[in-house]
C-alpha cells in the first residue's frame, strides 16, 4: 500500500525523524492559507502514488503568497504519469548544502532487508545504481538481529558523507530501520536527505509502501481511503475479488493468480485482448461467480466474457452449478465463453451442455476458448 | 523416490480443528497420507474423526513421531506456528496460509537457517507438495496426479500446478513429487532447493518448473539449471503481459522498475537450455516430447 509523501513524512515523524512541518490540502485557497499559517517561502509538492513529480512540474518552490496561488492552481489537476494531481502538501521551505539518498526494502533474492545509502542524492537510485554503482553504500541486515549503531556507523562511514553529516545520518537511519520493521513496510526511502547548511540532516522526501498483509497488526484504514484505484478495481475490492483493470475487451474470470495471468497471456498469443485480471480463488461457487459477473459485467469496454476454471478440489459440476446460478442472478450483455476442465470436467461440461447458445458457449482447451471469446470481441 | 515427502512421512496439522485444517487433513488422509495428529492448545486430549489433538506440536511429535508438520493457522499466527512446529522437532513445515506479512516470513526464515538448519520450510502461501500414490500434504487434488514418474514438477503458483499435473495425467505420464513453492516475497523452500533435491532423486528423469512475474527467482533458477542440473526441463512463466506496478493476486508477483518481467525470465531460461512453453498447454506439450525421448 503507498502512501503519499505527507503520509509517509507523517509516519517517519512518529518514529522521530526530522521533517519540516506542512499541511495537506485540496484546493487552491487551502493551499493559501496554509503557507498563511507556515509563512512563505513554502514548497508547493503534488501528492501522487508515482515518481517523477519534480520533471512534470509538480514541485514548486513559492517565495510569496502569490506563488503559492499561481502553482497551487497549475499543480492542481494535473496527469503525472496518468496520475491526476487531488492532493498537494505545502511545507516550510528548506535551505540545502547537501542531497543523499537513504532507504530500506526486502532483498527477495538475500531474503534480508537491504539498505541503500548514497551521497548522489535527489536523482532517481536506479539511475545512480546503473551509472555509478560505486557510489551507493549497501548493508543487508538479519531480520533477526535487527540493525546495531555499530553496524549502522560503518555503513554511514562506507558513503562518504560530509563528515558534518554523520551524527544526524546514524541517527535518521536508525529511526528510520525501526519505522520499516516495526511498521511493517515494503520501502521506506528519504530521497533526498539533506545537511543543510546550519549542518542538520533532514527528511525532504519520503516514500513509504506499507505491507497490506500486516493490517491485522497497523490501523491502515487511513491509507487505505487515499489508495487511487480505478472504479471498476473498488468495486471489485468492495466484493473481496482480485481485480486488476487493463484495457481491452476481453472480460475474464479464472480460479487462481496463476490462471488468471496466463489466460490473459493467452488471449494475447491468439490476438485478443485483455479487460481485465481476475482471480476469484478456489472456488467457483454461485456468490463469488455472480460478484465477478457483476464487475465484469459494469466495464463497458468488455465485449466478450472467458470464463476460465481448472476444477481442482472443487468438482465440476459444483462450477457448473454455480455458473448457471450467477447467469440467473446477473443480466450479461456479452457473450460468454467458458473452459473448464480438470475434476469432474466431463460431468460439469455435461450440466452446461443444454443451456448452450449464441451467448454461452463452450470449448474444452484453454487456447480454443480463448480465440473464440477473442473473436467475439472483435 | 519422491523428494521431501514419501508413504513414511508422519504428519501433524497444526489448525485441524478449524475449517480449513479439518477439511484438507482429513481429505489427505483419504489419499492415504499418514495423518497422525493435530494440534490446538484449547482442544488437547480431543480429536478429530479420529485423528487425536495435541496442545503443541512437541506434545504430537513426542507422542506420534510425527516427521511433518501442515499448517492451516490463520496468518497473524504464523510466525510462531512456524517456530512451535521447528522447535517441535519437525523436519518439514508446509505452510499453507496466505497473507503472511513478508517481515515475519524473511523474520522466520533467516531464524529456522540459524537455528534449526536442517529443518525445510515450504510456504507460506503454497498449496503444499505431493509424492503421487505416497502421500499428499495440502490442498492439492490428489487424484489429478499420476504417481510413479518420471517427471518431478516445482511451481510458484497453485493453479498452473494442477493445470501441469491434469496436462501430464492426460498424457499418462506420472510425477515423483510435485512441490508449490508459493507466489510469497520470501518462500521457505526455493526453485533451487526443489531442482537440486530432483536432480540428485534417481526415479525423476525430467523436471516441469512453473514460474511468474516479478523477483528473480527464476533467473537464479536458470543460472542453477546451466551450472548443476543435467536432467532436461520444461518450463512457463505467467505474466508475460502482466502491467507493471500491479500485483497480479499473488504478493511476490509484479513487475517493478522493469524488473521481473516475464520476457526476461523465459530468455534466462532458454539461454539455460530449458524448453519454454508459451502458455501451460505448450509446457505439458513439450515435457511429454521429452519423456518420449528418455
Amino acid at each position: 500500500m503507498d502512501l503519499f509523501e505527507y503520509q509517509g513524512k507523517q509516519f517517519f515523524a512518529q518514529y522521530g525523524m526530522p521533517v519540516s512541518p506542512g499541511e495537506a490540502v485540496q484546493t487552491v485557497d487551502d493551499a493559501v492559507a496554509a503557507a498563511e499559517r507556515l509563512g512563505t517561502p513554502v514548497m508547493v509538492k503534488a501528492q501522487v502514488h508515482t515518481g517523477g513529480r519534480g520533471k512534470a512540474g509538480g514541485v514548486k518552490f513559492a517565495a510569496s503568497i502569490d506563488d503559492v496561488r499561481e502553482h497551487a492552481t497549475n499543480i492542481l489537476g494535473l496527469d503525472i504519469n496518468g496520475h491526476i494531481v487531488e492532493n498537494l502538501w505545502i511545507e516550510v521551505a528548506s535551505d540545502i548544502a547537501e542531497e543523499y539518498y537513504a532507504s530500506f526494502t526486502l532483498d527477495r533474492a538475500a531474503k534480508k532487508h537491504l539498505g541503500m545509502l548514497s551521497a548522489e542524492g535527489g536523482v532517481e537510485i536506479e539511475t545512480v545504481a546503473a551509472e555509478t554503482p560505486d557510489l551507493i553504500s549497501k548493508i543487508w541486515v538479519d531480520p533477526v538481529d535487527g540493525l546495531t549503531e555499530e553496524v549502522c556507523r560503518e555503513w554511514v562511514a562506507g558513503a562518504n558523507l560530509n563528515p558534518d553529516a554523520v551524527e544526524g545520518t546514524v541517527d535518521i537511519l536508525m529511526k528510520l530501520y525501526t519505522a520499516y520493521s516495526d511498521g511493517d513496510a515494503d520501502l521506506c526511502e528519504i530521497n533526498p536527505l539533506i545537511l543543510t547548511p546550519e549542518g542538520k540532516v533532514h527528511v525532504l522526501d519520503a516514500k513509504v509502501t506499507l505491507d497490506g498483509n500486516a493490517d491485522f497488526r497497523h490501523d491502515l484504514d487511513e491509507y487505505d481511503a487515499t489508495q487511487k484505484r480505478d472504479e471498476r478495481e473498488a468495486a471489485a475490492h468492495a466484493k473481496g475479488l482480485q481485480y486488476v483493470g487493463l484495457d481491452g475487451t476481453v472480460g475474464v474470470i479464472a480460479n487462481g493468480a496463476g490462471l488468471a495471468m496466463s489466460t490473459l497471456d493467452v488471449i494475447n498469443q491468439v490476438g485478443g485482448s485483455p479487460a481485465n485480471f481476475l482471480d476469484i480463488g478456489g472456488g467457483a461457487n454461485a456468490d463469488v461467480m455472480s460478484g465477478a459477473l457483476e464487475v465484469i459485467n459494469d466495464d463497458p469496454n468488455v465485449k466478450s466474457i472467458f470464463i476460465n476454471i481448472f476444477g481442482g478440489i472443487t468438482r465440476g459440476e459444483e462450477v457448473a452449478n454455480g455458473i448457471l446460478e450467477a447467469m440467473k442472478r446477473v443480466t450479461i450483455d456479452s457473450p460468454i465463453v467458458i473452459r473448464l476442465d480438470g475434476t469432474n470436467a466431463e460431468e460439469g461440461r455435461a450440466i452446461l451442455a443444454p443451456e448452450l447458445n449464441d451467448m454461452l458457449r463452450m470449448e474444452t482447451t484453454m487456447l480454443d476458448a480463448a480465440r473464440v471469446a477473442s473473436d467475439l470481441a472483435k | 523416490m519422491s523428494i521431501f515427502l514419501d508413504e513414511n512421512s508422519k504428519v501433524v496439522y497444526q489448525g485441524l480443528t478449524g475449517s480449513q485444517g479439518r477439511y484438507y487433513g482429513l481429505l489427505n488422509r483419504e489419499y492415504g497420507t499418514n495423518v497422525v495428529a493435530g494440534t490446538n492448545p484449547k482442544k488437547a486430549g480431543t480429536d478429530v474423526e479420529g485423528i487425536p489433538v495435541y496442545a503443541t506440536v512437541g506434545d504430537a511429535v513426542e507422542a506420534t513421531g510425527a516427521n511433518v508438520s501442515c499448517i492451516f493457522i490463520p496468518a497473524a499466527g504464523v510466525k510462531s506456528a512456524v517456530m512451535e512446529a521447528a522447535e517441535g522437532g519437525v523436519e518439514l513445515i508446509v505452510a499453507i496460509t496466505e497473507g503472511v506479512p513478508a517481515h515475519d516470513e524473511a523474520w522466520f526464515f533467516n531464524k529456522l537457517q540459524r537455528d534449526y538448519p536442517n529443518v525445510r520450510l515450504l510456504g507460506p502461501n503454497c498449496p503444499g507438495l505431493i509424492s503421487p500414490g505416497k502421500a499428499n500434504v495440502g490442498i492439492t487434488a490428489g487424484h489429478i496426479a499420476k504417481a510413479g514418474g518420471p517427471v518431478g514438477i516445482v511451481s510458484r503458483s497453485g493453479t498452473l500446478t494442477y493445470q501441469a499435473l491434469y496436462e501430464l495425467q492426460q498424457k499418462d505420464i506420472g510425477v515423483t513429487t510435485c512441490v508449490g513453492i508459493g507466489g510469497d516475497p520470501v518462500p521457505g523452500t526455493s526453485f533451487i532447493d526443489c531442482l537440486a533435491a530432483f536432480e540428485a532423486d534417481p526415479d525423476t528423469k525430467a523436471i516441469m518448473m512453473i514460474g511468474e512475474i516479478g523477483g528473480s527467482a527464476e533467473e537464479e533458477a536458470a543460472a542453477f539449471i546451466k551450472d548443476h542440473v543435467t536432467k532436461p526441463v520444461s518450463s512457463y512463466v505467467a505474466g508475460v503481459t502482466a502491467p507493471p506496478g500491479k500485483k497480479m493476486g499473488h504478493a511476490g508477483a509484479i513487475v517493478s522498475g522493469g524488473k521481473g518481467t516475464a520476457d526476461a525470465k523465459m530468455e534466462a531460461l532458454r539461454d539455460a537450455g530449458v524448453k519454454v512453453g508459451l502458455n501451460p498447454t505448450e509446457a505439458g506439450e513439450l515435457m511429454a516430447e521429452i519423456v518420449a525421448g528418455l
